[in-house]
């Protein structure tokens, strides 16, 4: 783990925990491997999966697992653990892509804010108090809802458009203690830019907390998709866990299997991140050592 | 842009009444008084408030596309289409529209129906309105009394196995689905028990309610227990504790009427905070369990693309939001006299 730490002193003792930090946490440990597994089905999806994509038997829809379909089918008759593999893929980009943009966003904006003060402040801050009246998904429910046909990227865009305010309002307030640094001051005299001063001095040193907020982030714009696809606004140009157990939910009565597995997907997937981020944040500030972000 | 515009104008205003209130109130000392503090929360709360209603005006008419069309479809006659674009308001040039709306708005109608005459978006939220207050305090109430218990035990049991099981099982109720949990619920009581009824039922009050609250309250329930043994931990380790097991008192009433009192303050602030949210997690929950409510005409309106309908739904959540967050403020400066002014 590569770490920006302000006390050279501390570096020797990090390095050990770090080494034996699987060993302490047997959960983070957990959460990689199976994190590892899910980008691995994502990206070699085509090898993985049992069935062809389009392979549907009609004769078969709805069924429970059997041996040729462990899973079960769903209602077209397609092969679950077919789906659940390709599915993978929508979790791994919309996870990373919404966290990649909010990063971009929030990081830039939020250290600009936090910097610079004054109107750019004002204006940003006002900006993040209106976007967060939209509780959860609400404003992503409004976007797609106008575009009507919404594709991966517009879902990702639509996560993303509230998403960034979280990492915004942190980095400001790292930013504005940072601020205050001699270090800071430091390169102030010496003439740097402000832009070289943010993005060069100031934000190595607030990554820890940046890299923690990210982790749970890719969790909660999983979780968000899958709800979308739930409440049938998810992607239309990819099948997703959400959308599984949408069907799912339709025939819970008659085809168990439909509701059980594609939720203990999103489950596994989302635990694991969890894990990562709760083993993150106590690499970080182990102060904050079982302390959840409200 | 437009949006952007008015935003900066508004943001300008704001920002130097709060200037000249400051001066004003405080005779140019940097001291701000309760009377300042309050006056501009009013207006940061009114800001707010006008950037939401803006922001879905703007979200819902410069998306591209013609919505007429994509109500009525392209085989439409242009007698229908030029009838429902005058409903809809949308002959009018932006201004005019932006205009009707922000009346539509502060009356309070947030528009009529287009299918049916005198009926306004207003009478449609009335109807569902109650079912989903109910579901929300009921999944509050869930929340709380599961989280509240598990949270102090594993704070008093710190680093027993009771603490392991509990942060493990508040994690599991993080990262699991409310919508997965709702039928997992279903298909557990109501098909394999049948110790409830089963939503299609029909069968309303106290029993019909539990599922949903559950299913609601879980997410929740499992952020307020890692609050709350947070929260515990943080009073168990102040001065004030250890004078009080110094001078002798029972652990049961030091954890009872001395910790507690000051460790459920920040639960309660998250707590209110949160039952805005529960307001969208209702969404999902009603869809579930069939049940009426502001989640279900949401999505009805959606399907039907009711464009006045998913406006009004979506303002009056997020305004809801809004509300209860200020309301939430102001009762934690009550209930905690040390709490700040100067923010």
């Amino acid at each position: 783990m590569n770490t920006n730490d302000n006390s050279p002193s501390l570096t020797p003792a990090r390095s050990i925990s770090t080494r034996s930090a699987w060993v302490r946490s047997p959960t983070a440990l957990f959460g990689v491997i199976v994190l590892c597994a899910v980008i691995f089905c994502a990206i070699f999806a085509p090898f993985i999966a049992p069935y062809e994509r389009n392979d549907r038997d009609i004769r078969l829809q709805l069924h429970g697992p059997t041996l040729e379909h462990p899973f079960g089918t769903d209602e077209s008759g397609a092969d679950l653990v077919t789906e659940i593999v390709y599915g993978a893929r929508v979790a791994v980009l919309v996870g990373l892509g919404t966290v990649l943009i909010n990063l971009l966003f929030g990081v830039s904006l939020g250290a600009l804010s936090g910097y610079l003060g004054g109107w750019v402040d004002e204006i940003i801050m006002r900006l993040i108090e209106i976007l967060l009246a939209f509780p959860g998904i609400l404003l992503a429910i409004l976007i797609i809802f106008m575009t009507q046909q919404p594709s991966l990227l517009t879902v990702i865009f639509a996560l993303s458009l509230t998403g960034w305010t979280g990492y915004a309002r942190l980095v400001r307030g790292q930013v504005l203690i940072e601020r205050e640094q001699q270090y800071v001051e430091a390169a102030r005299a010496l003439g740097f830019k402000t832009p070289t001063i943010v993005f060069r001095h100031i934000l190595p040193n607030v990554m820890g907390p940046i890299m923690v907020q990210a982790a749970f982030g890719i969790a909660g714009a999983i979780l968000a998709e899958a709800s979308l696809s739930f409440l049938g606004l998810g992607p239309q140009d990819s099948a997703s866990w959400g959308a599984l157990l949408n069907q799912g939910a339709n025939y819970f009565l008659i085809a168990q299997h439909m509701a059980i597995v594609p939720g203990v997907a999103i489950m596994l997937t989302v635990l694991a991140i969890n894990f990562i981020g709760d083993a993150l944040r106590d690499h970080f500030d182990p102060r904050l050592a079982g302390h959840v972000e409200a | 842009m437009a949006f952007f515009t008015v935003f900066t104008i508004w943001v300008s205003a704001v920002r130097s009444s709060h200037l000249r209130i400051n001066a004003l109130m405080s005779g140019g000392a940097r001291q701000t008084s309760a009377v300042t503090y309050w006056v501009r929360r009013a207006f940061n709360s009114l800001l707010v408030v006008w950037g939401v209603a803006s922001l879905v005006f703007f979200a819902l008419r410069l998306a591209p596309g013609d919505p007429v069309e994509s109500i009525l479809g392209e085989q439409a006659l242009d007698v229908d289409k030029q009838k429902l674009r005058e409903c809809l308001d949308l002959h009018l040039s932006l201004p005019e529209q932006y205009g009707r709306f922000m009346i539509e708005v502060t009356t309070g109608t947030f528009g009529e129906l287009c299918e049916q005459k005198n009926v306004t978006v207003r009478d449609k939220l009335v109807e569902n309105i109650p079912s989903t207050v109910e579901l929300a305090f009921a999944g509050m109430l869930m929340a709380i009394l599961i989280s509240l218990p598990l949270g102090i035990v594993s704070a008093l049991k710190r680093g027993t196995w009771v603490d392991n099981v509990a942060a493990f099982v508040s994690l599991l109720g993080l990262s699991m689905p409310n919508f997965w949990l709702g039928p997992m619920l279903l298909i557990l009581f109501s098909v394999t028990l049948r110790l409830l009824p089963d939503p299609g039922s029909g069968i309303e009050g106290v029993t019909g309610l539990i599922l949903p609250a559950i299913t609601l309250g879980t997410a929740l329930a499992a952020k307020l227990t890692r609050m709350t043994r947070t929260s515990v931990l943080d009073v168990l380790n102040q001065d004030f504790i250890r004078t009080a097991r110094a001078k002798g008192l029972a652990e049961r009433v030091v954890v009872g009427k001395h910790v507690l009192r000051n460790a459920l303050i920040p639960v309660t602030t998250i707590a209110g905070l949160q039952l805005g949210a529960l307001l969208t997690g209702a969404i999902i929950v009603e869809k579930v369990f069939a049940r009426p409510g502001v989640g279900s005409l949401l999505l009805q309106a959606i399907e039907m693309r009711n464009y006045r309908i998913v406006q009004g739904c979506v303002l009056f959540i997020a305004l809801t939001y809004v509300l209860v967050n200020i309301l939430t403020d102001i009762l934690y400066t009550f209930i905690d006299p040390r709490v700040s002014l100067n923010k």
